[in-house]
């Protein structure tokens, strides 16, 4: 079985995220990490790997620098890192994206695609399920468990009260959840190994059946009008009360201003 | 991208989410907004209601809003499935053209939303919370011609710590997703009515159906924490799964919903329907207690709405103080069966 996990590099906003004096977004000081949800897809294919014997190819789009996650991936034992990386690539939105990676894949082998749910700096939950339209295949979004089951994936897809169990005939494509499973770490020869590892580098030539006019920034149908780093409401009044009679006086006093009692 | 002739697409179309046949809360809030969007375009509403034997909810659509109702009637819709809700709503953008489509970022929107804007190629906008017709660019420019009665659609990224304004200029339908929580339904209409459209897509079954082995509904025995006026929310700081009939008590009292961080659904103290949160849900209660919740900014993004954000917390470098109006450094949990009985004292003496 083939299996390809499409992961992304980002900044770590969970725990990491620092601000300039400003209180503007400090992207410098933050590190840049692998996607989480994408992580669990690929801690989910490496154990079909354990179990089945499958060989895992993960693929990303990004600057040169994005082949760090790449052998981040390899030592955790993935067998093939593939980085997708050209100058009229950039500034693509999840439509750009989306076209572009399913140019990749149609170069590769596979029976499952795993992408993670979403990535952590765009939260949009589009490329996967985009992925999936371009290359006419199932797919199947917010996987809390995957198993193989002869041609077939079984996969219990989460909704806001509910879950289905789902299955689908491969090639198709699952979005994984972080709630999925707890990633593995990077062995210490997995690590050695991944130094040395030759990772593949694909530019705009490689991909297959892809239309310049839907690429990059240009091929994008959304446009950014504006960014900015948000404006927080300003913080209130901070008290550290020396007795808990005064706390509990305290709250009862904003809360009988406020007219909530 | 293809050049389309955007002349053809008019109208404000909203996706009428239903699951179990019942409408879901956000088809309602996006008629509300689609209401204000379909005014500032002078053009009318229609909502689009897939599913099986469902033609019942066209009238609470119409008393939200709706103009019009396309409803599309099929056993295959019966249970959401992405490829038959694809081809059905793809098939009716195709047929209808509207100008804008909105969609709930719910489990079942944020699949469906991606799949559909794919296979009728336009840009798709994710949980947006600010939706208003406008120019684009925002101020003129030389490099690029100005386009009037645009959609702008803002949205939080990087986890709530920025903010975009983005527009889909030269595609259509203009497609946006939206949190549910973040836009108001109107005061329903009693007499209104909408006109019905029975639309039939044509669906086949292919390889791009799945087949649904088995459905586990969760037993929901929770008000929903999007409806409370009062949220009594706890994190980690609670301490166990335990300390938190400390809050159910203190929520009793105060006529409140007890509510939870990432942390205490990850620890498996409370089910993931009572989370707040970028990957819970979004909140905007008149207060909102923070009860040993350091607020990080994934928290802070779910709730930074409320109107009055009260926060206690042992730690008094804690982020939730820095969105706080009141914020608290103590034990929360020797402060708050002291103010449950101040609260019920208080009450006592009305």
């Amino acid at each position: 079985m083939k299996i390809v996990v499409c992961i992304k590099q980002v900044p770590d906003t969970k725990g990491g995220v620092k601000f300039n004096p400003d209180g503007t977004l400090d992207r410098g000081a933050m590190l840049a990490i692998m996607n989480p949800d994408d992580k669990a897809g690929l801690e989910a294919a490496l154990r079909m790997k354990d179990e089945y014997g499958a060989e895992v190819t993960v693929l990303t789009m990004g600057l040169p620098k994005a082949e760090d996650v790449l052998r981040e991936a390899l030592a955790m034992g993935a067998d093939k890192g593939i980085l997708v990386t050209d100058r009229v690539l950039g500034g693509a939105d999840t439509w750009a994206t989306s076209t572009t990676l399913a140019g990749a894949l149609r170069k590769l082998d596979y029976d499952l695609i795993i992408t993670g749910r979403q990535a952590i700096d765009g939260d949009t939950a589009q490329v996967g399920p985009q992925i999936s339209e371009h290359l006419n295949i199932p797919v199947i979004s917010y996987a809390e468990d995957i198993k193989i089951e002869g041609d077939s994936v079984i996969v219990k897809r989460q909704y806001d009260d509910r879950y289905h169990i789902l299955k689908a005939k491969m090639p198709c494509l699952v979005t994984a959840l972080s709630e999925l499973n707890t990633p593995r770490y990077m062995t210490p020869g997995g690590i050695f190994d991944a130094c040395k590892a030759e990772i593949t580098t694909w530019g705009r030539k490689d991909l297959v059946d892809v239309d310049d006019s839907n690429l990059g920034l240009s091929g994008s149908p959304t446009k950014i009008a504006k960014a900015s780093d948000k404006v927080r409401k300003g913080a209130g009044v901070q008290v550290s009360p020396e007795t808990t009679k005064e706390a509990v006086d305290y709250i009862i006093d904003k809360l009988t201003e406020k007219h909530v009692i | 991208m293809n050049k389309m002739n955007l002349e053809e697409y008019k109208g404000v179309f909203i996706f009428a989410q239903q699951v179990d046949n019942k409408l879901s809360g956000i088809a309602l809030e996006l008629l509300g907004k689609a209401k204000e969007l379909a005014a500032a375009l002078s053009t009318d509403v229609t909502a689009v209601l897939l599913g099986h034997q469902i033609k019942e909810l066209t009238e609470e659509l119409a008393r939200y809003g709706a103009d019009k109702v396309i409803v599309v009637d099929d056993p295959e819709l019966k249970e959401y499935r992405t490829e038959p809700y694809t081809h059905a709503l793809a098939s009716v953008i195709q047929e209808y053209k509207p100008e804008i489509l909105l969609v709930g970022a719910t489990a079942i929107g944020r699949d469906l939303g991606p799949r559909v804007s794919a296979r009728v190629a336009t840009g798709l906008t994710a949980d947006c919370t600010k939706l208003e017709i406008g120019d684009f660019p925002l101020t003129p420019s030389a490099a690029r011609e100005t386009k009037h009665n645009q959609l702008l659609m803002t949205r939080p990224a990087f986890g709530g710590n920025t903010i975009a304004t983005i527009a889909c200029p030269d595609n259509r339908p203009q497609m946006a997703t939206v949190r549910p929580g973040v836009m108001q339904k109107i005061a329903p209409i009693d007499d209104a009515k909408a006109e019905i459209i029975e639309y039939n897509p044509g669906l086949k079954v292919d390889h791009n159906y799945v087949e649904i082995l088995e459905i586990v509904k969760a037993a929901s025995q929770t008000a929903d924490i999007q409806d409370a006026k009062i949220l009594v929310s706890g994190g980690r700081g609670v301490g166990n799964p335990e300390n938190f009939a400390i809050l159910d008590a203190f929520a009793k009292a105060i006529g409140g919903t007890v509510s939870c961080s990432r942390a205490v659904v990850d620890s498996g103290w409370k089910p993931k329907e009572l989370q707040v949160g970028q990957t819970g849900k979004t909140v905007r209660p008149n207060v909102y207690f923070a009860i040993g919740i350091s607020g990080a900014i994934q928290h802070v993004a779910g709730m930074e709405e409320s109107e009055i954000i009260i926060a206690i917390n042992k730690d008094e470098t804690a982020p939730i103080f820095d969105v706080a109006d009141y914020g608290i450094v103590g034990d929360a949990l020797k402060i708050l069966p002291e103010l449950t009985e101040a609260v019920n004292r208080a009450k006592a003496n009305q």
